[in-house]
């Protein structure tokens, strides 16, 4: 009994270890043989140098512009696109919610078709949305909004469903022993159960819209993103320098808003 | 005997109205912000009524989808696929120091773990995308910019979530450690490292799942990868190859997703 503080490790463990390294390993021979790592480019380091300078020295004048396209305008205008996206896909997933629950639903058919539909929707970039519905209503927030309030059904819809699966359904059967109608049974039943988890749900999905939607101007969606892309291209650094300290300083406080509410709410 | 009915009290009577108020506070608050957002993207139902015939002309250009493209679209897939590996993996090695730094229980200085902290907050705000386009900017176009990128944004949402699982921790094993007087490599080898690792690798593959995703739009900025075709065919009109495109995405995401959740599930 001189090894019982030491079990060894059985052999096929080990084999199998092994074989994960190896897999692994020729994994990354595969990645590694796909990409150009001689691409630098020459000016590399003079062009981070100007970049970290234009980025500590940030173009404050950009803040307010009397006569429009300002950084302000612009963060009022991301801010925007994100709660209406938000608001619309908000609405929108709560039926997408109760086809996908599976204890309220009937059959699995239906549960597992109303699971794909939102599984289906998640993986859909917002951007190619963007792109698409650019293309359905022209350039500007509009599109934007469009995007995000159709992408986040995918995974609103799916928290959501987990909610209701989640409820106690005693208070339903209780209902329906005093002869409630279907209606009144969600409304009674359901909806004081679920509440606290949607708001918590979508407030935590307005935070990850509000950073989508900063981007979404890149390819033309409204919000900061468009004059971000234009002082990219154009190397006006310090302008980018105030641009990301802008969307930071309002990512932060919106997040910690929104976390504050969301640990009062729950 | 008879028990008292008991009616709310004027307190509690109160504090109902209260409550009353203050939902219709909310309530209004909401619709408000609802009005002001409308306003301010100036979105109008009307635009959208009048776009539904141009997305239904969309959706039927782009059904069925180019079939003869798929040739050409798998080898910028496979490339996305490469750039998340890669982007993850730099994004991986880099959590590791950043994690242990900022875990209040292995680096007790609070002037430490408090402004890495702060560093790592600051980097998940930055959308994937911006870095990529500055990355662009910096070592031109391509996927070297896009792997970057990913594995810096990758960093910070790795190294976060690794250092509240390194929090969590059964804090008997380091006790043990310090008792026998390891130095703190040792420590952090024998009693940290052993209770995180499962963890970490799940983290890992968690944010290879988001890298997936990430790195299938990177291209829209010339950050290398499937993106950059959205935007050629988009341009072209070019509905039907857009749809192949867009199939052959979904179909790599969701085999992505169902590997990575499979290992994740073996691992926890």
């Amino acid at each position: 009994m001189k090894n019982a503080a030491y079990p060894i490790k059985p052999k096929r463990s080990r084999w199998k270890l092994w074989s994960i390294y190896i897999v692994l390993f020729l994994i990354y021979v595969w990645a590694l043989s796909g990409v150009p790592l001689e691409g630098f480019k020459e000016t590399a380091g003079q062009i981070s140098k100007a970049i970290i300078n234009g980025l500590f020295s940030p173009d404050w004048d950009y803040v307010y512009l009397p006569e429009g396209e300002d950084l302000l305008r612009g963060l009022l205008d991301t801010l925007a696109i994100a709660i209406l996206g938000t608001f619309v896909s908000a609405f929108l997933c709560v039926p997408f919610a109760f086809w996908a629950a599976n204890n309220l639903s009937k059959g699995v058919i239906l549960t597992q078709s109303g699971k794909f539909m939102l599984s289906f929707v998640r993986t859909f970039p917002e951007l190619v949305m963007a792109l698409i519905f650019i293309k359905v209503v022209g350039p500007g927030s509009f599109a934007g909004v469009l995007a995000l309030g159709l992408h986040s059904i995918g995974m609103l819809g799916k928290l959501f469903a987990e909610e209701i699966e989640n409820i106690d359904l005693g208070p339903t059967e209780a209902l329906k022993a005093t002869g409630a109608n279907p209606i009144q049974m969600l409304w009674f039943a359901v909806v004081p159960q679920v509440i606290p988890g949607f708001i918590s749900y979508t407030l935590y999905r307005f935070e990850i819209n509000l950073r989508s939607a900063s981007v979404l101007g890149i390819i033309g969606a409204g919000g900061i993103g468009t004059p971000l892309i234009f002082a990219i291209q154009s190397r006006n650094w310090s302008r980018v320098g105030i641009i990301l300290l802008g969307i930071i300083v309002m990512v932060t406080i919106i997040d910690m808003i929104s976390s504050s509410i969301r640990k009062r709410i729950v | 005997m008879r028990k008292a009915l008991t009616y709310p009290s004027h307190t509690e009577l109160s504090s109902m109205s209260m409550r009353r108020k203050k939902h219709v506070w909310t309530a209004l608050f909401l619709i408000l912000l609802f009005a002001w957002s409308l306003w301010q993207t100036e979105s109008s139902l009307l635009d959208f009524i009048n776009g539904f015939s141009n997305m239904f002309d969309l959706l039927i250009q782009m059904v069925p989808p180019n079939w003869a493209y798929f040739d050409n679209v798998v080898p910028p897939m496979l490339d996305t696929i490469r750039m998340a590996l890669l982007g993850t993996t730099i994004g991986a090695i880099l959590a590791i120091p950043f994690a242990l730094l900022s875990a209040s229980n292995v680096f007790k200085n609070k002037a430490l773990y408090y402004p890495i902290r702060f560093i790592l907050n600051l980097i998940r705000t930055i959308p994937e995308l911006l870095l990529a386009a500055i990355f662009v900017a910096i070592l031109g176009l391509g996927p070297l910019p896009g792997i970057f990128a990913l594995g810096i944004f990758s960093m910070g949402i790795i190294a976060k979530l690794t250092y509240e699982a390194t929090e969590g921790i059964d804090p008997g094993p380091l006790e043990a450690m310090t008792a026998v007087g390891a130095n703190k490599i040792q420590w952090i080898a024998y009693s940290v490292v052993p209770q995180v690792t499962p963890y970490y690798i799940s983290f890992v593959l968690y944010a290879l799942e988001i890298n997936v995703r990430a790195a299938a739009i990177l291209g829209l900025v010339g950050a290398g990868g499937i993106g950059e075709y959205y935007d050629k065919t988009l341009g072209f009109l070019e509905y039907d190859k857009v749809s192949t495109i867009i199939i052959c995405t979904l179909l790599v995401v969701l085999a992505i997703d169902y590997v990575s959740m499979k290992l994740r599930e073996k691992l926890l």
